[in-house]
């Protein structure tokens, strides 16, 4: 890329002709104000904060919006020379911040903004403090609706547009516009509807003032009143990287990290706004049903029972089930337990989802169940066919990845499953799986389409990997990845390899669970063969971590234990309940669908006699006799890194390396496919694990948008 | 100006749809902008809808928002940006120009006839609903002034009793003359012209005789040489 010389305060330095002004600047080191500008939204120019002083321009120069291809070199061939703190540039950014304050109304000691607010920080650097001359009315804007996560106080907009190039642009539903002109343009939505995006919650955050506040946290708290930690979410398999923000016990709200890799810096509303769900509906201490009411107990008589239970009870009449939300940590520690208890009836996959295990129920390489082209990669594809899968709702976050891959250049991108917008076009080819076999013998238009682009990835979602004939489906998707080309050279995209085999997860737990192998043992049962078998009574016990997605009522007479958080569907089926930590409540290890390894905090303790759930089982094995090699989280996480190799190194992503055919042919197997049409697993976005089912805000947002979205599917 | 909102939803009609022939010319508005440019149709089609309704209803946004493929919202935009789109009935829209030199002439009077005869306040249909006034700012024909709009049409050289009966013959639906309302032809003086009288301006023998210029040749087709 051609570069030009500038001199920025003084200071001469060599620019990328593609930056703006305002990027250069900043690499000089320069600080900036702005509002209007956004490094991930479309240039506006509007707000006019960022001015600079260009030297021998006749005005001030807007810095965001002049390219540095454009800044030409003074007449005796020296580099253009850029003020950014001379007195010119900050008078023009004080006149700016004048006319900004004219009509926004001074209300800081009630805005939720206040403390980490653009406009009140920059009104410190550039507000006039001394005399005011607006002696005439301030003018006031209607609040408008805009559904149950944003809250307006449109008198503070200063018409940035942030949002609407967020909503039009990023989340892909242009709902927000700006009607009217000059003095009387408002930000709106379309006639006081709701802003219908899973990404709605980052428009807060864009915000520079308290325009649009998040409405579940209003009058709750200030900002330097909470502490921070950064953490992992865990409300889909992203991993989206998250910063908790609490105030004693309690988690006030959840705020999105920077990821480039992962989330860049959007998180999705059910990772911003289940938080509630943490304080309410949880299980605070043991119980144990007796006469068929659960009583509370100490946690000696709880381990007590289970102990009964568990000596009368051969191994190969036990089980146990991994929920979603699981950190790595407690599935290892339950596997051990389970494993020296002689247990084979292990499944991490309460979806029922038919990966992890080759056919004859080995464990299977890792890349085969993995989200192999990663989510950064995902921008470099040219051609994605979804099967099974409805990314909006199973990843919000990635699904505006893939839209902002299909901005940026040709995408052709198919869709297998039910029709729903997914706010970027997509072929819709229909919700047969004969498509995939059509796909492979060549004689469906689009394996020509896959076949002809250089990065095909394909996409399979819970929806194609959990019926009955997944094995089958997993074989033909292999299939079509290895005759298009989908397993390319083996490096990282930007070193010029490629993987386009992707299952794309719905559970945080979920890959951590299938790398450690919390999987049906020789001769187990997987988790249909334990529910049947539960119910047909050769399951006596049963132990859930955390798991409640599938049908808990009919599980027949085996003792069940319910270690979680929450009281949701199984622990109210519960024999014994073991109050686990949420995820903001311990230190956890999550895997996410790419296998990156990420570190959540602890940003609070559990409440009441909950405990760290590693911790518990810890404490259970003792009780049983069968006490687990490790006394504190660090030795665990030493297992762990013994048990499986990757968990040493946090925070990157796989390589693709594995481009053996045998792998690749390895995947799923062949055989009749089901005439059922592909159907998507997450029927009600807002309501899909414990934590959100206990909120209050995502039942609204169930409310408001759920039945809307439904008859949209239809 | 104030914040222009649509109006409230009783007043809105049932639905819009443009008529045949006004359909037709949408068609070939569209297609005039190239291809996945067709949103650049929104100001032409709001005018004819306007056109033809008297104002652009609810229905006629979403309408025009589907044909063009274009989200509501931006259709809003644009219809709330422009304040010659009514987003009100307006009936006969009577616009008086009181600009300084319409101002000067008496527009004045002009006004004064419209309080006395459509409405005290502008902006407001009158009791029949028939009609409403605004004021505007100049429509370039102050050497005609005052004057005022309707429709696409000047009423030019008014005074207040001739407004009045202008008002009235609108009302009742009556022809009225387009133009100056006095002897004037177009913007020439009253009583015909006294500069530039002289013959020989005219019969060529200050310039030359008048030649007139040959037609230019018809445009290539493409791939003509």
């Amino acid at each position: 890329m051609a570069t030009r010389k500038l001199i920025v305060d003084g200071k001469e330095i060599e620019a990328d002709e593609g930056l703006t002004l305002l990027q250069a600047c900043e690499q000089a080191g320069a600080e900036i104000p702005r509002f209007c500008f956004h490094e991930r939204l479309s240039v506006a120019g509007n707000c006019r904060m960022c001015l600079v002083e260009w030297v021998g321009a006749p005005k001030p120069q807007a810095s965001c919006a002049l390219q540095v291809k454009d800044i030409f070199p003074n007449k005796d061939g020296t580099p253009a020379k850029i003020n950014t703190t001379s007195p010119y540039a900050k008078k023009a950014r004080e006149g700016v911040m004048e006319f900004l304050l004219i009509n926004h109304p001074l209300d800081c000691p009630i805005c939720d903004q206040g403390g980490e607010c653009d406009l009140q920080d920059q009104a410190m650097g550039y507000g006039r403090a001394d005399f005011h001359r607006f002696n005439e009315n301030k003018r006031a804007v209607e609040d408008k609706y805009m559904g149950p996560l944003v809250k307006t106080i449109m008198t503070r907009c200063i018409q940035c547009t942030r949002c609407v190039r967020f909503a039009t642009e990023v989340a892909g539903v242009p709902d927000l516009g700006a009607t009217g002109r000059g003095e009387d343009m408002e930000i709106t939505t379309y006639l006081e509807k709701a802003f219908e995006s899973e990404l709605s919650g980052n428009v807060v955050d864009l915000c520079p003032v308290g325009a649009l506040t998040s409405k579940p946290y209003a009058f709750n708290a200030r900002p330097w009143e909470l502490k921070k930690t950064e953490s992992i979410d865990v409300m889909d398999a992203q991993g989206s990287n998250i910063r908790v923000d609490t105030r004693g016990p309690q988690v006030m709200r959840v705020l999105p990290r920077l990821n480039e890799d992962v989330n860049e810096e959007w998180i999705s509303d059910k990772a911003r706004h289940a938080c509630d769900g943490l304080s309410r509906q949880r299980l605070d201490r043991p119980y144990i049903r007796v006469n068929g009411k659960l009583k509370p107990a100490t946690w000696a008589e709880a381990f007590a029972a289970i102990a009964a239970k568990v000596k009368s009870a051969s191994g190969d009449r036990m089980a146990a089930i991994v929920g979603d939300l699981a950190a790595a940590e407690e599935i290892k520690a339950l596997k051990d337990l389970m494993t020296s208890l002689r247990v084979k009836n292990l499944d991490c996959r309460q979806d029922g989802a038919k990966i992890g295990a080759n056919s004859s129920g080995e464990k299977a390489p890792r890349q085969t169940y993995l989200f192999n082209t990663g989510i950064a990669g995902v921008e470099a594809a040219d051609a994605i066919l979804l099967v099974g899968a409805n990314p909006r709702w199973e990843a919000p976050v990635l699904n505006a990845r893939i839209r902002k891959a299909w901005l940026a250049g040709p995408v052709a991108i198919a869709n297998i499953g039910p029709a729903v917008d997914l706010t970027y076009k997509v072929e819709q080819l229909g919700t047969d799986v004969g498509i995939l076999a059509n796909i492979v013998n060549g004689t469906h238009a689009f394996a020509k389409v896959l076949k002809d682009a250089k990065r095909p990835m394909i996409i399979l979602g819970a929806g194609a990997i959990t019926r009955s004939d997944s094995a089958a489906i997993l074989a033909l998707a292999a299939r079509i990845a290895g005759d298009t080309g989908m397993i390319g050279p083996a490096g990282t995209h930007a070193d010029g390899g490629w993987n386009g085999f992707n299952i794309l997860h719905t559970a945080a737990s979920r890959v951590a669970g299938l790398d450690l192998g919390f999987l049906p043992g020789e001769g187990g049962r997987d988790l249909a063969a334990i529910l049947d078998g539960a119910q047909k009574g050769e399951i006596d016990f049963l132990y859930l971590l955390g798991a409640d997605e599938f049908d808990v009522a009919h599980l027949g007479r085996a003792f069940i234990v319910y270690q979680g958080s929450h009281g949701d569907a199984g622990a109210h089926h519960a024999d014994v309940i073991l109050p686990g930590a949420a995820y903001t409540e311990k230190d956890g290890t999550y895997i996410n669908f790419e296998g990156r390894v990420q570190q959540a905090r602890r940003a609070a303790f559990p409440p009441g006699e909950a405990k760290e759930d590693w911790a518990i089982l810890r404490a259970l094995s003792e009780v049983l006799g069968v006490k687990l090699p490790y006394d504190s989280r660090a030795q665990l996480l030493k297992a762990l890194e013994q048990d499986v190799t990757h968990f040493a190194v946090p925070g990157s992503a796989p390589v693709h390396a594995d481009t053996s055919a045998a792998t690749w042919g390895g995947i799923g197997q062949s055989g009749p496919l089901d005439s059922r049409p592909l159907t998507h697993t997450v029927t009600d976005y807002w309501l899909t694990n414990p934590i959100a089912r206990a909120s209050e805000t995502m039942a609204q947002c169930s409310r408001e948008f759920g039945a809307a979205n439904k008859m949209a599917a239809e | 100006m104030s914040v222009r909102r649509l109006a409230p939803p009783d007043m809105q009609p049932p639905s819009f749809a443009f008529t045949a022939e006004n359909a037709e010319w949408v068609k070939a508005t569209i297609a005039k902008y190239p291809a996945g440019r067709q949103a650049s149709a929104v100001i032409p089609m709001l005018w004819k809808g306007q056109e033809q309704e008297g104002w652009v209803t609810h229905p006629m946004i979403e309408s025009i928002a589907r044909q063009l493929d274009m989200p509501f919202i931006r259709v809003l935009e644009v219809a709330t940006f422009y304040t010659m789109f009514n987003l009100e009935p307006v009936g006969i829209l009577v616009q008086v120009c009181t600009t300084s030199p319409c101002w000067l002439r008496g527009s004045d009077a002009v006004m004064d006839a419209c309080k006395k005869h459509i409405h005290p306040h502008q902006k407001t249909l009158s009791a029949d609903g028939k009609m409403s006034w605004m004021e505007v700012e100049c429509l370039g024909a102050c050497v005609n002034a005052p004057m005022l709009q309707v429709g696409s049409d000047f009423y030019e050289d008014l005074d207040g009793p001739i407004t009045e009966k202008l008002i009235a013959d609108l009302r009742a639906g009556k022809p009225v003359k387009a133009g100056p309302a006095n002897a004037r032809h177009s913007s020439e003086p009253e009583g015909g012209a006294i500069t530039l009288t002289e013959p020989s301006l005219y019969d060529g023998s200050i310039i030359g005789k008048y030649k007139p210029v040959a037609p230019p040749p018809p445009p290539k087709k493409p791939g003509e040489a």
